[in-house]
C-alpha cells in the first residue's frame, strides 16, 4: 500500500504545454509515472510529450479515465483549474502553483468542501510514492522505496529529510508535500492520518514550520488516536522573528501559540519524537524504528 | 504589502467606508495649508497631526499630536516631519517620518459621549474563511484585550459563498451596544468595510479605533491595511502605493534581483534554496553557536549570477562573520551550483569572511571536488551536520 498516488493512478497535467508543465511532466514520465494526458484550454487535439492534450478536464477524464491531476497553471488561473478538476470528478488534485491569491483559495476550498476529492497544496512539491508514481517536482532519485511516510510543508526540506532517511538504510512509502500557504487543501493532520492508517508505513516524519495551528492539530489527533506508530517531528523557524513572512506565505509567527517552540512543546506532549536539529531527522527515525 | 494610514483610508473611503478626513503634508508649510483646507471642508477647529510610518503605536512614540490652532499645526508638523519615530513596533533606531497626515478632530462634544471600538477583517487560518473580529474595547492593544478580557472580543465568520449577511452586520452593531442612528450607521459601516476588504484583495484590515462620534456617526479614525501580495497583479493602482522607504533597503535590493531575503541581527549569513530549508539552516546556525544574519531563499535556479547577487547582499551587512551556503540539488545540479559559487567568488575577489558550502543531492561529490580544488577559502560539506560543525569551528 501507499497513499494518494501509486502505479495505477491515471494522471493528467493541467497547464501541460506551459514551460513548467512541460518540464516537470517530462520528468514525471521519465520516472515511470502513468501520465495519461494533459489539459491546456485551446490546445485540445494536439499531442504533447507523446500524450493527448484536451481543452477541458472533463474531456480528459472521459477519454482517459484520469483520477489524479497535477496543476502547473499560473497563479491568476490556478484556483479555477482546481475547481474544474473537482467538477470533472478528479479524486486527487495536486496543486504546485505558488502565489495564488488568498481570496481565490478561500473560494476554491469552499467549492471542494462537499465534494468527493482531495486537494494537496498549493505551493507544494507534490506527492511521490517511490518506484510507482512521482506526481510533483521533487528529484525522484532521492526517494527510495521503504517504510517511512513523510509529511512536510516545505520542498527542499522534504528532500533533505528523505535523503537522511535513505542514508540510514531506510526508505519512503509516500512523501506528501502539503505546501506552505496559509490556506491548503490537505492539512498536516489529514496527511498524517493517511500515513498512520497505511499498513505499509511503519513510521512518519512530520515537518512543519512557524505559523498556524496545523502541527498542533495533527499532534492532538495523533495522541487521541492512540496509534503506536512512531512520528518524528521537526519544526523549522525557531530563529525566525515574529511578524515577518519567511518565504512561504504561511510562515509567519502571529502569536505565542504558533512559534516553533510552542509547536514543538505540544508535539512532545502528544508523544511525537521531536528533533531540535534538522540534521538529526534521519538518525531519529532509525532510532525509533529500532 | 503594507500601506500608510492615509493610503489605507483612501481605499476604505473609495468603497464607501466613512473615515476621519485628512490631507497629507511633507513640510510644516504644507501642513498649515492642509489644516486651513480641512477647516473649510469639514468645519473642524482643532487638528490632529499623525506621523505616516509603517508601524503601530505611533501615539506612544510622540507621532500623533493634537493642534488647537494653526501655529501649533506648523510647530508640531515641523517637529514630527524628519524625526526618527520610535514606537513599540519599530527597532531601537526608530523610523524616519517623511510625511504627516493632518486630520479633522472627530472627538468634538455633542449630544452623546464619543465611544471607541476595535474592528478587524482577516483570514481565519483554522477554517480557511474570513472573519470580522471586533470589540467594545477600542483604542487599546487588542492582544492585551484578548488576554485580560477575552469575552469582550467577538467574531463573525463569513461564508465565502454568500458573503457578509445582513443579520451578521446587525449582530455586530448589537454586540457593540448600539441603538438608533448609531446602530444603522454601524451596520452600513461593517458592510462597506467587508466589501472593501474583498474588493481590494486585502489580507488584513485593522480599524482601531472605530469611533462613534457625539452625533452618532461611525467612522474609521485609524486604518491599517495589508494587501495580499499574491493578488497585486490585478490591482496595479494599489501596487504603485508601495513606499520602499519604509522597507529595509537590503530587502528592497534583494527583491529587485528576485531573491527572497529577510534581514536579521546575527553574525552568520546564509544562502539556501527553499524557504523551509532556509529556516532550518538558520536554526542550525544558532545551534552551532552562531546567530543567523538573514533568511535568504535563492530559489530553484542557483546560477553564478544569482549566487553573486546573494553574496553581495549578505556581505553588505558588516556584522557577518561567516557565510553558510546550503543547497539541496534536486532538479538543479550541485556541480553547476558549485561552479556558480566559484565563479561568483572569483568575480567578487574581495570576500573577507570564511564560506562554508554544503551541497547535497544531484552530483554532490562532483560539486565537492569543484569547491575543494578551486584553491579558494571555501570549505565544503555534504552532510547537514558536517556543515554545522564547520560553522561552529569558524565561529569559535
Amino acid at each position: 500500500m501507499s497513499v494518494l498516488v501509486n502505479k495505477d493512478s491515471k494522471i493528467i497535467v493541467q497547464g501541460f504545454t506551459g514551460s513548467e508543465g512541460t518540464f516537470h511532466a517530462g520528468q514525471m514520465i521519465e520516472y515511470g509515472t502513468n501520465v495519461v494526458g494533459g489539459v491546456t484550454p485551446g490546445k485540445g487535439g494536439q499531442t504533447h510529450l507523446d500524450k493527448p492534450v484536451f481543452n477541458t478536464v472533463e474531456e480528459a477524464v472521459k477519454a482517459t479515465g484520469a483520477n489524479v491531476s497535477i496543476i502547473f497553471v499560473p497563479p491568476a488561473f490556478a484556483a479555477d483549474a482546481i475547481m474544474e478538476a473537482a467538477d470533472a470528478g478528479i479524486k486527487v488534485i495536486i496543486t504546485i502553483t505558488e502565489g495564488i491569491p488568498v481570496s481565490d483559495m478561500i473560494k476554491a476550498n469552499a467549492y471542494l468542501k462537499n465534494r468527493d476529492c482531495r486537494m494537496v497544496g498549493p505551493n507544494c512539491p507534490g506527492v511521490i510514492t517511490p518506484e510507482e508514481a512521482k506526481v510533483g517536482i521533487m528529484p525522484g532519485f532521492v526517494f527510495k522505496k521503504g517504510k517511512v511516510g513523510i509529511v512536510s510543508k516545505s520542498g527542499t526540506l522534504t528532500y533533505e529529510a528523505a535523503d537522511q532517511v535513505v542514508r540510514q538504510g531506510l526508505g519512503i512509502t509516500t512523501a506528501i508535500g502539503i505546501g506552505g500557504d496559509p490556506i491548503i487543501g490537505t492539512t498536516t493532520k489529514e496527511a498524517v492520518e493517511l500515513l498512520i492508517n497505511d499498513d505499509e508505513t511503519e513510521a512518519v516524519v512530520m515537518i512543519g514550520e512557524i505559523g498556524g495551528q496545523l502541527e498542533a492539530d495533527a499532534a492532538k489527533w495523533y495522541m487521541e488516536s492512540g496509534s503506536k506508530k512512531p512520528i518524528v517531528g521537526f519544526i523549522a523557524g525557531e530563529t525566525a522573528p515574529a511578524g515577518r513572512t519567511m518565504g512561504h506565505a504561511g510562515a509567519i509567527v502571529g502569536g505565542s501559540d504558533d512559534t516553533a517552540q510552542a509547536k514543538k512543546k505540544i508535539m512532545r506532549e502528544c508523544g511525537i519524537h521531536v528533533v531540535d536539529s534538522p540534521a538529526e531527522i534521519g538518525k531519529r527515525v532509525a532510532e525509533v524504528l529500532g | 504589502m503594507n500601506l500608510h494610514e492615509f493610503q489605507a483610508k483612501e481605499i476604505l473611503n473609495s468603497f464607501g467606508v466613512e473615515i476621519q478626513r485628512g490631507i497629507v503634508a511633507t513640510t510644516a508649510a504644507e501642513a498649515v495649508e492642509a489644516a486651513k483646507k480641512l477647516t473649510e471642508d469639514t468645519g473642524t477647529g482643532w487638528h490632529v497631526i499623525k506621523a505616516q510610518v509603517h508601524a503601530g503605536g505611533r501615539g506612544k512614540g510622540g507621532g500623533v499630536k493634537l493642534a488647537k490652532n494653526l501655529q501649533e499645526v506648523e510647530q508640531i508638523a515641523g517637529e514630527i516631519i524628519g524625526m526618527n519615530l520610535i514606537t513599540p513596533q519599530t527597532s531601537a533606531e526608530g523610523k524616519k517620518v517623511h510625511q504627516v497626515l493632518i486630520t479633522e478632530d472627530v472627538y468634538y462634544p455633542g449630544d452623546s459621549e464619543p465611544e471607541e471600538y476595535y474592528m478587524s477583517v482577516l483570514l481565519d487560518r483554522a477554517n480557511g474563511r474570513n472573519m470580522i473580529m471586533y470589540s467594545t474595547e477600542g483604542g487599546m492593544d487588542i492582544e492585551a484585550v484578548a488576554e485580560k478580557t477575552p469575552h469582550l472580543i467577538f467574531k463573525e465568520e463569513i461564508d465565502p459563498a454568500v458573503g457578509l449577511l445582513p443579520f451578521q452586520a446587525r449582530t455586530v452593531a448589537f454586540n457593540l451596544g448600539l441603538s438608533g442612528m448609531a446602530f444603522k450607521k454601524m451596520t452600513k459601516f461593517v458592510t462597506a468595510l467587508y466589501n472593501a476588504y474583498i474588493k481590494s484583495d486585502s489580507s488584513l484590515f485593522e480599524i482601531n479605533p472605530v469611533l462613534k462620534t457625539s452625533d452618532d456617526r461611525i467612522i474609521a479614525v485609524d486604518a491599517k491595511v495589508t494587501l495580499d501580495d499574491s493578488a497585486l497583479f490585478r490591482h496595479k493602482d494599489y501596487a504603485a502605493l508601495r513606499d520602499e522607504r519604509e522597507e529595509n533597503p537590503m530587502e528592497v535590493e534583494a527583491k529587485a534581483v528576485g531573491l527572497n531575503y529577510v534581514d536579521l541581527d546575527g553574525n552568520v549569513g546564509c544562502m539556501v534554496n527553499g524557504a523551509g530549508l532556509a529556516m532550518a539552516t538558520m536554526d542550525l546556525i544558532k545551534q552551532a553557536g552562531g546567530e543567523p544574519a538573514n533568511f535568504l531563499d535563492v530559489g530553484g535556479t542557483a546560477d553564478a549570477e544569482r549566487v553573486e547577487a546573494a553574496f553581495k547582499i549578505i556581505l553588505k551587512d558588516p556584522s557577518v562573520k561567516a557565510i553558510l551556503v546550503n543547497i539541496f540539488g534536486g532538479i538543479v545540479r550541485c556541480d553547476r551550483v558549485a561552479q556558480g559559487i566559484v565563479d561568483a567568488y572569483k568575480n567578487m575577489g574581495n570576500i573577507h569572511v570564511p564560506i562554508i558550502v554544503r551541497l547535497q543531492g544531484t552530483n554532490a561529490d562532483l560539486a565537492k571536488e569543484i569547491i575543494d580544488s578551486s584553491g579558494l577559502d571555501v570549505q565544503s560539506a555534504i552532510e547537514f551536520q558536517e556543515a554545522a560543525d564547520k560553522v561552529q569551528a569558524v565561529m569559535s
